[in-house]
């Protein structure tokens, strides 16, 4: 590019003030380069205190996720020049506390994540010896999509419910429940229905759907929140008319 | 679960950031202001359905009182309103049915159904629906 | 000073540890551990891993194959009888991970597929489509919480290794939302940070592989084994270094050079054939790869672009099917970081720096020369992948190892839990005034931690590239020597405690200064080419002399102190690596 691009960063040094500022930037940016580049330029030459996290560069690790022009991104997958003409506002993500900076603390996702028991749940496991359990293409298509989730938390970002009423599971824990109850080999649907069933669980989410919109791996965290309110409505009906069938 | 953080040490560790969520928040984007306005809708739902239950109510009270109803309906503003109302039913409808395709997986022969091919037996069953209910009202 | 105990400490999330940890919670279920990582777990580079991981499973291949194969690729530097155990245990550990939900792809009647891969006899290579590293970490970590013994300390960076007679008895680790050190003891510490590639400025690493576990180690004594292997992959996209995976090759990828001729047939790396051919061609090793890159380019046949010498990686034949079921995330990359479509087009590729064969001293169960101290993953050098690790043998090392080094620190810190002498509690102050003094004093410096990290990356590129020589290596010492010592002259921008991302990439390049400084001594003292350490004034592999793994002990005045330890040798002496030839 020939002219430098102007960036305006949100700033938070909680030590020497009570709410965020912003700082302004110019860029001399090249034209391949993604957003990430140009925070990386102005740490390295400019002002090193700019505070963001950052890995593998490549839209894998999650790490990187910002509002850039109010939308969730991975800064590391946004080029500068989609975000152009004009100034380009960087902040935090939304919904998380703002710990520095660019740095927003993403505790409450980990610890709601365990909750919703992530794992292979079965009764009985078959042993090492007897090999793989089989589960062909056609099951394993069942619940990939779901298995994608890089943990970036931009869905959490474009949530406002998730903003609005703090106890909510989010898009992405609930995906990652789906992701297991789907599996061919997992056993705990029953088990995770107790938390998902919860007001904090599915039924808080009113289908705004702008999760699935931002999700840059496609999961579609909507999708299976609606799946699963049609599945835990028919479990309930169940249980009502059928009390007796067990699990 | 994780590890310690000591909020009262202000020397090494000062409060996080939490923002005010602005009232109409909702007005900052596209999708959030469609949202709040997809949910509004349901106004036009519950209003529908009062003056059903106004309708039964007249009529459980007799012929006098069901003819006052009937000429109120007829009311030239009340009818105004009622095609808006209509209108915005018709959109909730829509917008209802559209969440379809993301909550009901089918499949045939082994492959998952479109979304579109999903969506429009919802729209076929809605017709068929609304087509019954006509006919009975039109028959009767 | 707040003190943390716990009986097993592990540094760093990602494979190695995560498996670690659940294998000590497997065995010893009453212990308490605590993993200590600079970024959330599911952020560990693993992440980025592609291909596979390698265990035999067809009835057709055997352990020995699978054990000669690796041997050969290593080019006789790998321990025989740590290889021997790594080829048995890993079909194991991969249906474990099966069983705890890893979505391996499969065949079509629902058992697990393997494709072939680099320097592989036969097929043995277990794949998540090629998102195998992901897939393969977010099961770990997802696994890992089921066990209530764990306790994570995400984002808390660790700055020393605590000894104390003799003995690792913890460390010293800055929680970097507050900004405050703790001091940490336990019975055992699993070393499980990861390799250095940001030593070099092109590699296919995230921003974290800053050789801190090497570091640490190197610091607190335990030498560091086999440095100078540093691997070059063959296929990095230009300008980002981002990972182009060598399935892309397995499922039948061409290389091409300016003419679009297959180059590798020229480098008795066998015949071009339209299928690919195990062991042959684009199924080499990596290093014999990437040397055959620079001698094109010294012959003027690769391609020059903005962002250097590029080859042509063509998976066009492939067909937009088996692109898409088999290798997605390449076309995703190429459409989003190259801005083409492998379906149609050519994707430019070049070696770029992956892996460290290298690191902290290890035997075959994870142990370091210091009690206390174990370590498992790429951080460690056990060596079982020699002087060229084979693709996927990598992702499977942090299953093996991560279990062993686990159980072994289990068995270790139930003799005896850590606690905090005085002398401990000493150090550990030590450390946290120097941390101090280092946010206070930087005021006034006169040099910048991206300056000096440049000037050393440069260094290292120029000196220890993929192909080395006596004087190349001495100028790379003598600059990193400069650096070292201009290095207590930096300033830091940034002085607050809260998140100090500045203070993190300062105490990351004095990491990655020490990993510099022992693969330049090793490499320089390794007068002979093996595997990738190739000398341009030592061009033949010298068994006689040579057949050792190099040891550098840190010492006072910054020349490691280089030793040699004898390979283990069980079943194969040192023969000839045959590629290309019809391998019966």
């Amino acid at each position: 590019m020939t002219e430098p691009v102007t960036f305006e960063i949100q700033r938070y040094r909680p030590e020497v003030e009570d709410e965020p500022t912003w700082e302004s930037f110019e860029v001399p940016c090249r034209p391949e380069w993604m957003i990430l580049d140009a925070l990386n330029h102005i740490k390295d030459h400019v002002d090193g205190s700019l505070s963001y996290r950052w890995a593998c560069r490549m839209g894998v690790c999650g790490s990187c996720g910002m509002l850039v022009n109010g939308e969730p991104v991975l800064t590391c997958a946004t080029y500068v020049t989609s975000v152009l003409p004009g100034t380009v506002r960087v902040e935090p993500l939304r919904g998380f506390p703002v710990i520095r900076d660019l740095v927003g603390d993403i505790t409450d996702f980990v610890r709601k994540l365990e909750r919703v028991k992530p794992w292979i749940v079965r009764e009985s496991e078959k042993p090492l010896e007897e090999g793989e359990y089989l589960q062909t293409p056609e099951d394993l298509g069942e619940y990939k999509q779901y298995s994608m989730c890089i943990n970036c938390m931009l869905c959490y970002s474009a949530c406002p419910i998730y903003e609005l009423e703090p106890d909510f599971l989010g898009p992405a824990v609930i995906a990652l429940a789906q992701r297991y109850n789907l599996d061919s080999r997992d056993e705990g649907s029953q088990e995770r229905m107790d938390i998902l069933s919860r007001q904090e669980g599915i039924w808080s989410c009113t289908f705004v759907g702008e999760c699935s919109t931002v999700c840059p791996k496609n999961v579609d965290p909507a999708g299976a929140i609606q799946r699963y309110k049609v599945t835990a409505t028919v479990d309930w009906f169940k249980s009502l008319l059928m009390p007796w069938a067990g699990r | 679960m994780g590890g310690p953080v000591n909020p009262g040490d202000t020397r090494h560790h000062p409060r996080w950031y939490r923002r005010r969520i602005p009232i109409f928040w909702w007005l900052g984007k596209v999708s959030y202001t469609r949202f709040i306005i997809r949910e509004l809708t349901s106004l036009a739902v519950g209003y529908a359905a009062l003056v059903l239950v106004l309708q039964v109510w007249c009529l459980a009270r007799g012929p006098e009182s069901y003819d006052r109803f009937v000429s109120w309906l007829q009311l030239r503003p009340v009818v105004a309103l009622h095609i808006v109302v209509l209108g915005v039913l018709v959109y909730h409808s829509a917008t209802w049915l559209s969440l379809a395709p993301k909550a009901l997986v089918l499949r045939l022969a082994g492959r998952r159904l479109p979304g579109a091919v999903v969506l429009s037996m919802h729209y076929a069953g809605w017709l068929v629906a609304s087509a019954a209910v006509l006919w009975l009202l039109l028959a009767g | 000073m707040e003190t943390i105990s716990h009986d097993i400490l592990v540094v760093g999330g990602g494979g190695a540890g995560l498996r670690a940890a659940i294998a000590v919670s497997e065995t010893s279920p009453d212990l308490s551990i605590g993993i200590v990582s600079k970024v959330y777990p599911m952020r560990s580079h693993t992440v980025a891993a592609e291909g596979g991981a390698a265990a035999v499973v067809k009835p057709e291949d055997s352990l020995e194959a699978h054990a000669y194969d690796t041997i050969s690729g290593g080019d006789w530097l790998c321990d025989q009888d740590a290889v021997e155990a790594f080829v048995t245990e890993a079909p194991e550990e991969m249906i474990r991970l099966e069983h705890w939900g890893c979505p391996w792809s499969r065949q079509p009647d629902g058992h697990i597929a393997v494709r072939p891969f680099g320097g592989m006899k036969l097929e043995r290579t277990w794949h998540a489509a090629d998102k195998t590293g992901f897939h393969l970490l977010h099961t770990l970590y997802q696994t890992s919480l089921k066990y209530g013994s764990v306790t994570y300390y995400d984002e808390w960076f660790v700055t020393r290794l605590l000894v104390d007679e003799g003995r690792c008895r913890g460390l010293v680790a800055i929680e970097m939302a507050s900004g405050r050190p703790y001091a940490m003891v336990a019975g055992a510490v699993i070393m499980c940070a990861g390799g250095a590639g940001r030593v070099y400025p092109f590699t296919t690493n995230a921003n974290i592989k800053t050789g801190d576990g090497m570091a640490l180690a190197y610091r607190a004594g335990g030498p560091l084994k086999d440095m100078e292997f540093v691997q070059f992959h063959p296929t990095g996209l230009p300008f980002t270094g981002i990972l182009i995976t060598e399935a892309a090759r397995a499922e039948g990828g061409w290389l091409l050079n300016k003419e679009g001729y297959r180059y590798l047939q020229d480098y008795d790396l066998g015949v071009p054939n339209p299928e690919p051919v195990k062991l042959s061609m684009e199924l080499g090793p990596r290093d014999r790869l990437s040397q055959a890159f620079v001698k094109e380019m010294e012959k003027g046949r690769t391609i020059e672009t903005p962002h250097g010498h590029v080859v042509h990686l063509d998976i066009r034949h492939l067909g937009a099917k088996v692109i898409d079921t088999e290798l997605p995330f390449v076309r995703e990359l190429c459409l989003k970081y190259e801005n083409l479509d492998p379906v149609k087009e050519l994707i430019p590729v070049r070696p770029v720096v992956h892996y460290m064969m290298g690191g902290v001293h290890t035997d075959m169960h994870g142990s370091t020369p210091l009690p206390g101290l174990y370590a498992a993953g790429e951080v460690a050098c056990v060596n079982i992948n020699g002087a060229n690790r084979l693709g996927s043998n990598s992702l499977t090392e942090l299953l093996v190892f991560g279990a062993r080094a686990g159980r072994a620190a289990a068995e270790f810190a139930a003799g005896g839990a850590g606690s905090a002498n005085g002398a401990v509690l000493a150090q550990a102050l030590d450390e946290e005034r120097r941390l101090q003094a280092t946010l206070v004093d930087s005021e006034g410096g006169r040099e910048r931690v991206s300056g000096l990290r440049n000037e050393m990356q440069a260094a290292m590129d120029e000196g220890a590239g993929i192909y080395r020589s006596a004087e190349g290596l001495e100028s790379a010492i003598s600059t990193i020597r400069e650096l070292q010592e201009r290095y207590g002259d930096v300033a830091l921008d940034d002085r607050s405690r809260t998140f100090n991302t500045e203070l993190v990439a300062s105490l990351e390049l004095a990491n990655l200064l020490d990993v510099a400084e022992a693969v330049l001594h090793s490499a320089l003292n390794r007068t002979e080419s093996r595997g990738a350490h190739q000398r341009t004034d030592h061009p033949d592999r010298d068994d006689e002399r040579l057949l050792s793994h190099s040891l550098a002990f840190r010492t006072e005045d910054g020349v490691p102190r280089i030793e040699y330890d004898p390979v283990t040798i069980t079943r194969w002496p040192p023969g000839k690596r045959v590629y290309g030839k019809q391998v019966s």
